[in-house]
């Protein structure tokens, strides 16, 4: 640690005004601050201090995720094993590695992606890099299927910092959540590999680990079965029940299947304070409570409005959604009362899309995206109304 | 001179009827999936706008202030009318691509905007210049984000395939959002964003 922070000092002065590599010094300033919490603070206008500046609630978010993301890895594995019947004969560690080898390269290029955006406009403004993309980064290859091509991720990666990050004005500025602008950008750009049964499964072996499937191998998602209407089963024909869909070694998005892996850094993001549990909590019982109300209705054509809510809950991106997405304080509002309804009507929409349109099998995505149109809104609404709740106080003395 | 030739050059470029004053977004956005149509929409806007220009510019003196509208109305729509036979009597195929679309030329913003603050004050020679101009201007921008739509949404030009075959076995894919309403506005989005940077004094403050 001292050998790094004397090696800092070393080099600093070539980054510095007038140094020999003076146009990286924002590279270097985001390198620096990365390693080591800066001993400034901000001296003028109004600002609630903390002891933990945004670096570093990103890396416990980032933390947070690498449950999912490791279980995601083996689970990438674990379903190309078992489409190919090798399940038996592998290793614990051959099916991780491989589900490493094969999640690792979308990790890369959506980072490298990102920050190099990020690392470009902020030398090219001249101002400070933000450390926004830091998350967004882990999250974008935790919601594309394994088979999604890399170059489509960095298409869409590079559209999303653009348009719905540095046009808005930078990380803090975002309406819409950037990882899941990413994955709508894919969803209508290349539906072919971010939806239907193809692109579930990892379907080359890499480095001699893993298996070659066939061409056409298909595997949906349990979602995608409910939604077609055949019958829900995993790639080795065994029926899926509720306890299948909370382990999670279900095909899926990378790191969404999980539900225990998901828990576990939900426990974490809300133990350090990090993500608010209201926007959580209100999520789930609007999930639930709508999953109930259509299973009140029934349907005998449409076997999602049948699905018990506590498998609504479990099955697919909800979890996920629920714990790294809704709770993104930059896209969700500020004022606690709101934070409830933002939460509540995300889970309202989410069942409702996947019930109501057998177009999108999952509705978390533009659940989301629809409610941080609102945040806003809910904000202004909740902070006019105390205002004149007090106004009244007044008044009234 | 000079003065027809900034009438007829300024809406092109500095003071565009898409592209700065913001009008005609509609047509823009829904026209422009194929580099056909837009073309299409483009001529007949131009032509329905130079010559409703000098009808309007005529008649400017003898319009009574109070139905000035009615009668703006009444020439744009016969020229819509008019237009939107001789499409379908010409071509067809592209008029049933434009749809609505023909008709709806007649609440172009632009026309009634160039109608109401230049031709009721100029004569009719000026007034055919900046139709012309205004109508141009308005088909340069259809035309560059229909060229940019098609070719990387569908991967053609004019209906030809433009890239090659080869790329798609790469793993190249077209990209099904540029069909979509909503790439045309990040588009034309990004040719306001380019023009603005380009010339700082369009900028607001």
């Amino acid at each position: 640690m001292k050998a790094l922070r004397n090696f800092l000092d070393k080099v600093k002065p070539n980054f510095e005004e007038g140094g020999k590599l003076s146009a990286f010094r924002s590279v270097f300033d985001g390198f620096e601050t990365f390693l080591f919490v800066p001993n400034t603070v901000s001296k003028n206008g109004t600002h609630i201090h903390d002891t933990i500046d945004s670096k570093r609630v990103m890396s416990i978010v980032v933390i947070a995720l690498i449950p999912a993301l490791l279980f995601g890895m083996y689970n990438v594995g674990y379903q190309n094993y078992l489409a190919a019947g090798t399940l038996e004969q592998a290793s614990f560690l051959e099916v991780f590695i491989f589900g490493f080898l094969a999640v690792l390269p979308k990790i890369i290029v959506s980072y490298v992606v990102g920050l190099g955006i990020e690392f470009t406009v902020a030398q090219w403004k001249k101002e400070e890099i933000q450390e926004g993309f830091l998350v967004s980064g882990m999250l974008i290859p935790l919601i594309v299927p394994v088979e999604c091509p890399l170059w489509v991720i960095a298409v869409a990666t590079a559209f999303a910092v653009i348009f719905a990050k540095e046009i808005f004005g930078g990380t803090g500025y975002n309406i819409f959540n950037v990882a899941l602008i990413t994955r709508a950008f894919l969803f209508f750009a290349y539906p072919t590999k971010m939806s239907g049964d193809q692109v579930w499964v990892a379907k080359d072996s890499i480095f001699g680990l893993g298996n070659d499937l066939p061409e056409g191998f298909s595997g949906a998602t349990t979602l995608g079965q409910l939604s077609t209407g055949s019958p829900v089963v995993d790639l080795a024909n065994n029926g899926v029940e509720l306890k299948d869909m909370i382990i999670g070694l279900l095909p899926g998005s990378i790191g969404e299947t999980s539900v225990i892996a998901i828990l576990i850094g939900a426990v974490i993001l809300l133990w350090t304070g990090v993500a608010n549990w209201r926007t959580m909590a209100s999520v789930f019982v609007g999930g639930a409570l709508t999953a109930m109300l259509f299973n009140a209705i029934g349907s005998t054509t449409n076997q999602v409005w049948n699905l018990d809510w506590m498998q609504h809950l479990a099955v697919g991106g909800f979890c996920f959604g629920a714990v790294f997405m809704a709770t993104d304080p930059v896209t969700s509002p500020r004022t606690d009362c709101g934070k409830y309804i933002f939460g509540f009507l995300i889970g309202v929409v989410a069942i409702v899309i996947r019930c109501m349109n057998p177009g999108y099998p999952e509705g978390m995505m533009l659940a989301i995206l629809l409610m941080n149109v609102f945040a806003a809104l809910i904000d202004y609404c909740f902070v006019q109304h105390n205002i004149n709740k007090r106004l009244k106080r007044i008044n009234n003395r | 001179m000079s003065n027809l030739k900034d009438t007829f050059l300024t809406p092109l470029g500095l003071n565009n009827p898409v592209a700065v004053q913001v009008l005609g977004i509609c047509s823009a956005l829904a026209v422009t999936a194929q580099l056909e149509p837009a073309i299409v929409m483009g001529l007949s806007v131009t032509i329905i706008l130079a010559v409703a220009n000098v009808v309007i510019s005529l008649l400017r003196n003898t319009i009574p202030n109070r139905i000035r509208i009615i009668v703006q109305l009444v020439v744009v729509a016969t020229l819509v009318t008019i237009v939107s036979e001789v499409l379908k009597a010409f071509a067809y195929d592209v008029s049933v691509a434009l749809s609505v679309y023909v008709g709806l030329i007649i609440t172009n913003c632009i026309l009634m905007g160039r109608l109401e603050a230049f031709a009721m004050q100029n004569g009719p020679i000026d007034s055919l210049i900046d139709g012309f101009g205004n109508g141009l201007g308005y088909a340069i921008i259809l035309v560059i984000v229909a060229a940019i739509r098609e070719l990387f949404g569908a991967g053609c030009l004019f209906g030809c395939q433009i890239i090659p075959d080869c790329v798609y076995e790469l793993g190249y894919m077209n990209c099904g959002l540029m069909l979509m309403p909503p790439m045309a506005l990040i588009i034309l989005g990004c040719i306001i964003w380019f023009m603005r940077a380009k010339n700082p004094d369009l900028q607001e403050k």
